[in-house]
């Protein structure tokens, strides 16, 4: 049988790995550095060019607000670098939390690669990040995040910003698995037109509404050269798109990505669905996420404020999503469910001692 | 009554604001407005305001210092500039407030610590930052009850309040307000989170405040004793709240507080303008006073150049 869309035939993508730092929100942060360096070597060897790693918000990420992974930072970059033959290890910095001294000790750990990720109308407060990893030689993208809440010709105009402060690569961050193809199709076509040729689009997303595949090939259609995605979706929310899928459907439709599909299957099959704590797929909470435009990692702090505060998860993130609150707002989890457990008569005020 | 003469350094929102807190006060009089660019909004408005400008930066007010008694100054440059202002505005013998992350001088937050900055004649103290105001109080709150391991705080502020030295300098803001709920908030280590938020209309300035104690938190001693800090900022913040906890899971004692502001240079979504500003001015009053009491006088001070 022969693809259906021929148009894409020869085109060369690039696949970015984001089990290993997205995956560990869906893991509560707690892949080992000997998880992470197993599953590393088997990316490396499946041919994958850009792997990311360490705590799921990235360098600067251990903390009460996001979680505390079993090692630090630098021990999963400097262990997993030293494995790797082939591929890129990636890191991810938030300015705001991540900064300039931490991106340095994971660039002096071997990383060579960074998302530096804002919020999609906030990108002037990344040109000091984004200046630093390129005077570090860093393979150097402007990430920006929670795109559903921003137009087409406002995404375009950040990254254009991003790219006047030396960004390579431009992405569209899906960050709540919100948008639709054609939200997608929009948003890429406008930053081609507005950035210069030499700079590189690519696409991450997160699969809350089961749209992982078809925005990253939206993405794609409209000049997008690399994509974010997760062995077996592991990833925030109800996942990244799945990379072994995706790799699959790029085969099938002719597109270039040098990564050996039956060596991702079987990373999917025998190591990571394995080790997930619960099944990363769309339930009722993830899919709550992608109708309401809540941020993916929010996922499982509002689990935990449900057992604690006794109001259902579902009521916790659409309020969230109604109160806009963005990526790092992880504490106003916790504080939105304390509010309503008060007005349900749950929870009292605090009272002089 | 006299008052003590002010200057301005910045014509940005803090400047900008700065010049309504201390029209307000009884004590402290604004009399000049320094900026860079003769076209800037900040000075035309200062000048409505009937502020003596100048375009030409520091060097421009210095002439005028002593001809027109400044004896406090604030800075709301940044923290490249700083030093430098401080230097040639202590060397005439006067006063610095630095709302800039530079941090060459001590870090004051006025409920902890002012009492001990003018007992020692500071001739630069630094207001740290607008996250540092509104949280280090709450840190202290419970690390004065008992032991504090670590502290860690989360600030959102609306994007239409967050200007664009601070957006350029993310990190200094990190470094100053992380450094800082150690050496003022009395916590082991500690951890300075930042997001900005553009949704509309602005979300009010919203500070998230956990702190690990090395015990089991003593519950109702720590609750009493947030609860009285909160009532101290009030003094100079009025729209200082407690909206949740404290939150107590295991050791984490977690504090969720909104800061209004008083909206007089941008509305009261942008409490961390005013927690800043007001506590500058909270400051800069207390030095005020113990001048005009003749219990201290400023003396011009060689500083050596950073």
């Amino acid at each position: 049988m022969s693809a259906a869309n021929t148009k894409l035939k020869g085109r060369k993508i690039i696949l970015h790995d984001m089990s290993l730092r997205d995956g560990m929100h869906a893991k509560k942060e707690q892949i080992s550095v000997d998880q992470m360096v197993k599953i590393a070597t088997a990316l490396d060897e499946a041919g994958v060019p850009i792997i990311q790693v360490t705590h799921g918000a990235g360098v600067g990420g251990n903390s009460l607000q996001h979680g505390f992974a079993p090692h630090s930072n630098e021990e999963y970059i400097g262990a997993v670098a030293a494995k790797m033959k082939q591929a890129k290890v990636s890191v991810l910095l938030v300015p705001g939390l991540g900064t300039m001294r931490e991106v340095q000790s994971a660039y002096d750990h071997g990383a060579r690669s960074v998302h530096v990720a804002t919020h999609c109308t906030e990108a002037d407060t990344s040109p000091q990040h984004i200046a630093y990893c390129r005077k570090l030689g860093m393979d150097t993208t402007g990430f920006l995040m929670m795109a559903h809440l921003n137009t087409p010709e406002g995404l375009a105009q950040q990254g254009k910003l991003m790219e006047s402060y030396g960004a390579q690569i431009i992405y569209i961050t899906d960050s709540a698995g919100y948008m639709l193809p054609e939200d997608v199709r929009e948003a890429i076509a406008r930053l081609r037109e507005t950035l210069k040729p030499e700079t590189e689009i690519g696409f991450h997303g997160h699969n809350n509404l089961g749209m992982g595949i078809a925005n990253s090939l939206a993405a794609i259609e409209e000049g997008a050269s690399r994509i974010d995605a997760s062995v077996a979706g592991l990833g925030a929310g109800a996942g990244n798109t799945p990379l072994e899928v995706f790799a699959a459907v790029c085969e099938r439709m002719g597109m270039v990505t040098g990564v050996d599909l039956f060596k991702l299957m079987d990373l999917a099959e025998e190591q990571i669905v394995p080790m997930m704590d619960h099944m990363v797929r769309i339930d009722r909470d993830s899919l709550t996420l992608g109708f309401a435009g809540v941020y993916s990692t929010f996922l499982l702090h509002a689990k935990r404020a449900a057992q604690r505060f006794g109001v259902p998860a579902r009521d916790i993130l659409v309020e969230l999503g109604r109160k806009k609150m963005i990526s790092g707002q992880e504490d106003m989890i916790i504080d939105t469910a304390m509010t309503m457990a008060k007005q349900r008569g749950l929870l009292t005020e605090a009272a002089v001692g | 009554m006299k008052k003590i003469k002010c200057a301005l350094i910045g014509s940005g929102n803090i400047g900008t604001d700065l010049i309504y807190k201390l029209k307000r006060s009884t004590v402290l009089e604004p009399v000049w407005m320094v900026g860079i660019d003769p076209a800037s909004e900040g000075l035309a408005r200062a000048r409505d305001m009937g502020l003596k400008t100048t375009a030409e930066g520091v060097d421009g007010l210095l002439p005028h210092v002593l001809e027109d008694g400044i004896q406090i100054a604030f800075d709301a440059t940044s923290a490249y500039v700083h030093a430098e202002n401080s230097r040639k505005l202590n060397e005439l013998g006067v006063l610095m407030i630095d709302l800039t992350p530079a941090a060459i001088g001590p870090l004051c937050v006025p409920p902890v610590n002012l009492r001990e900055h003018a007992d020692k004649l500071e001739m630069n103290v630094n207001m740290i930052s607008c996250a540092g105001q509104a949280t280090i109080p709450m840190v202290y709150a419970v690390s004065s009850v008992q032991p504090v391991a670590y502290g860690e705080i989360v600030a959102s502020l609306a994007s239409k309040s967050v200007g664009p030295g601070t957006r350029a300098n993310l990190d200094e803001f990190t470094y100053t307000t992380s450094d800082a709920l150690v050496r003022v908030g009395g916590a082991r280590k500690g951890k300075a989170l930042a997001i900005i938020n553009p949704a509309e209309p602005p979300l009010i300035m919203r500070n998230t405040v956990s702190c690990l104690t090395d015990d089991e938190p003593d519950q109702k001693k720590i609750t009493a004793s947030v609860l009285a800090m909160i009532k101290e900022v009030q003094k100079y913040v009025p729209g200082y709240r407690l909206v949740n906890g404290p939150d107590y899971d295991g050791k984490r004692v977690t504090i969720f507080l909104e800061v209004g502001g008083l909206g007089d240079y941008l509305p009261t979504y942008a409490g961390n303008l005013d927690i800043m500003t007001a506590a500058a001015a909270r400051t800069a009053e207390m030095f005020a006073e113990e001048i005009l009491a003749g219990k201290i006088q400023l003396k011009p001070t060689a500083v050596e150049a950073a």
